[in-house]
């Protein structure tokens, strides 16, 4: 592999690739009027002209792979369903953003809805199904507004509803408010969600391929992948794969957040880097260094400024011992306890655990009791063997990722800054001074705090 | 653990079966909940959106609430209350016009959202999940609500108000309380706790301009769009932050117009403010 000069071209311009977030400063960009003066609905007529089975072929052979963090190729998904089998079919609309960190689907839904309201038509086509649903999480009340109305939109001209575009496919669209649960987040629970049960995880197989919605075969696709399948249709498959590496080809949103300069969405090829992304953005705040940074929400094992040259895809984060999840890169400075954001994240764990399966179950609870102790500078040095102990039974023991999740900031933080575990534990406190974290610490008006 | 040490654990008689709504009432419901439910091939999948609607009625959900979802679906009871529980949105208990939640997860906590929680229970003297006297006001902490790019955040109503500060979110408490107009930084103008649960229902929301207000984006939702078109400079990147309210007293006494919200505005505004050696733009062309 060489490594040509001008990749040494560190301009904003030529590193970031804005495709679903092109027309987000425009008035009104929420529009269907805005959206089609951007080629909307463009992408569907071509998928129209094509076959489903070609449909899916292309979407495969494009390389898309699943933005909501476990990186499953799309168009493999759509193929998965099973066909001719007398039986609805599904999609459902993962719309549930709520994994720490994670903040791309809602201004992406909230700027732009119509992208993932076209690219609902053409996977529908795909797939043959007639009903489809976003799972919108409940407390975006702003989001869910401009939903309604995109849809309202979409079924006044014709791209919903019935015989859509002359093409004789005919599709429900429904938009679906959940109620406050995070591992809904998860394909299955959201499925017993959305059968109006207690959010829980399935036991899988059967997969939601073959046995989803009302037992009938369901596609469950992220807000950002859906909403990449349009422009993939429109300017082409080859456009997609000249984006990004081989195995992880296209564009997607990175979202900066945390101590950085300038935190917010950065919409760039796969592959890009934490470093290249925060020397365009300004860095972080003045006068701090980057301590340790998530990948991909709080789910994904941290990082720290060692990895600030891995690229952002699924094979390098997974190579640097991470994963991509959902490119939620946080970023904390210096300034930053890490075992007061390691117990929060475990605090919210526990909290959301939905009780069914027992590692998870318990063992989050205990994680936050020892956590808390050792926060308060009342833990002892063996109470970090017992953190690694409960983390490594909850890790992979459990029906769903939500375990899994908890484990990973307790690893990858006892694996990275042991030394300020112990420092709380001998010196009987928090060495860290909570304000100087803030986001006003350094302004010189002071707040009232 | 809502009895109280002198009922003990009851083992006596079972509750009543909760009284049923005002007929009218009841009618009126029942035309919500047929719309809800045609949404649906399976008519379970509607006790969602109708534990909002309920929600919507009387501003918690009640036990004539749950008895109405069960009614209508063709559930007990029992296994309605089992998913009411459930989910964190349905509140159990009476509670305040305003829903004020303020994110304690890790990234706003540590950039402020501790402090800001903190400030708010002191000023209001209330605990996590309490209501003011006045009936105002519930303040709670609540979980990451994917803004985290406009750190720390509050939520009221589930409407956006980003990057706040302890005394920014106190004036808008107080603001609250005192019955004085507040814009969502992404959202549109407040309405009731029971108003916003009806939208959550699945009922879009009939004000004129509320889909438009606050425009198309918030300011840190552009940063990567602004730098790809060239039009900020590294050194001169407008900090989302820096338009945030951070000085009490120059707060107090501007009132900012809605248009001043339209997060989507303030970047190029604040860039040239910032840089005054350096004007830019159609004013200085015409001051020379």
């Amino acid at each position: 592999m060489t490594l040509a000069p001008e990749v040494k071209d560190t301009s904003p311009e030529k590193l970031l690739a804005p495709v679903l977030s092109a027309f987000w400063d425009e008035d009104a960009s929420w529009t269907l009027d805005v959206y089609r003066r951007h080629e909307g609905y463009e992408g569907l007529r071509k998928a129209l002209a094509m076959s489903p089975d070609e449909v899916i072929a292309y979407v495969k052979e494009s390389g898309l792979r699943g933005r909501g963090g476990a990186g499953f190729p799309t168009g493999m998904k759509w193929q998965f369903i099973p066909q001719g089998d007398g039986k609805p079919h599904y999609l459902v609309v993962n719309a549930d953003e709520s994994e720490p960190g994670t903040c791309k689907d809602i201004p992406l839904l909230f700027a732009n809805p119509h992208s993932l309201i076209e690219g609902i038509v053409i996977a529908c086509y795909a797939i043959r199904s007639s009903h489809a649903f976003i799972y919108l999480r409940g407390e975006v009340v702003p989001v869910l507004r401009r939903l309604h109305e995109a849809v309202r939109e979409a079924y006044d001209a014709g791209f919903l509803g019935e015989n859509i575009l002359g093409s004789g496919l005919d599709l429900q669209l429904t938009v679906h408010a959940g109620a406050g649960a995070y591992i809904c987040g998860e394909e299955t629970a959201l499925l017993d969600s959305l059968e109006g049960r207690r959010g829980q995880p399935r036991l899988r197989p059967p997969f939601p391929a073959v046995a989803g919605l009302y037992a009938c075969p369901t596609v469950v696709n992220n807000v950002e992948s859906i909403a990449s399948v349009p422009a993939i249709l429109q300017r082409g498959k080859e456009w997609f794969r000249s984006m990004g590496s081989e195995k992880s080809p296209g564009f997607t949103l990175y979202s900066l957040s945390g101590h950085v300069a300038s935190p917010g969405q950065y919409e760039a090829p796969l592959g890009i880097t934490l470093r290249q992304l925060l020397d365009m953005s300004g860095g972080m705040r003045p006068g701090h260094r980057l301590k340790f940074w998530t990948p991909g929400g709080s789910s994904t094992p941290m990082f720290t400024e060692e990895h600030l040259d891995v690229p952002l895809d699924y094979e390098g984060v997974g190579a640097a011992g991470s994963m991509l999840g959902t490119k939620a890169l946080q970023c904390f400075d210096e300034t930053t306890c890490v075992v007061r954001a390691v117990t929060r994240w475990t605090e919210f764990y526990a909290h959301e655990s939905c009780g069914k399966c027992t590692p998870c179950r318990e063992g989050t609870y205990w994680l936050v009791q020892l956590l808390r102790d050792i926060e308060a500078g009342k833990g002892t040095l063996s109470d970090l063997d017992k953190l690694n102990d409960i983390a490594d039974n909850i890790n992979g023991k459990s029906f769903c990722a939500l375990g899994d999740g908890a484990a990973s900031p307790i690893f990858s933080s006892l694996k990275y800054f042991r030394e300020e575990y112990e420092q709380h534990i001998n010196g009987r406190g928090c060495p860290f001074d909570p304000a100087k974290s803030t986001v006003w610490a350094d302004k010189p008006a002071e707040v009232n705090a | 653990m809502t009895t109280t040490p002198s009922e003990g654990v009851g083992l006596g008689m079972p509750q009543l079966p909760a009284p049923d709504y005002p007929d009218d009432v009841r009618a009126r419901l029942e035309g919500d909940a047929r719309e809800i439910i045609a949404r649906y091939p399976d008519s379970r999948s509607a006790l969602l959106p109708l534990l909002h609607l309920v929600q919507a009625e009387e501003g918690h959900v009640t036990r004539t609430g749950m008895r109405f979802c069960a009614d209508v679906l063709g559930l007990t009871t029992a296994e309605v209350t089992a998913v009411a529980t459930f989910y964190s949105m349905y509140r159990r208990r009476p509670s305040g016009d305003y829903q004020v939640g303020v994110c304690t997860n890790t990234l706003c906590a540590v950039m402020g959202g501790d402090a800001i929680f903190e400030t708010l229970q002191e000023h209001l003297g209330v605990g996590n999940g309490e209501t003011t006297d006045d009936g105002k006001v519930t303040l709670e902490h609540i979980e990451c609500n994917a803004a985290c790019d406009f750190a720390p955040v509050v939520m009221v109503n589930w409407e956006f108000f980003d990057n706040q500060t302890p005394g920014s979110a106190t004036r808008l408490v107080d603001d609250l309380r005192a019955g004085r107009p507040v814009a969502p930084t992404r959202g549109a103008r407040l309405c009731t706790f029971k108003d916003t649960a009806r939208i959550l229902a699945g009922f879009p929301d009939e004000r004129p301009g509320a889909v438009e207000e606050s425009g198309s984006a918030g300011a840190a939702s552009l940063v990567g769009l602004r730098l790809a078109k060239g039009e900020a400079a590294p050194a001169r990147v407008v900090h989302p932050r820096d338009g945030g309210p951070h000085d009490p007293q120059e707060r107090a006494v501007h009132e900012p117009s809605p248009s001043e919200h339209l997060s989507s505005h303030d970047a190029p505004q604040d860039t040239s403010a910032s840089d005054p050696a350096h004007p830019a733009g159609p004013a200085a062309e015409e001051g020379e």
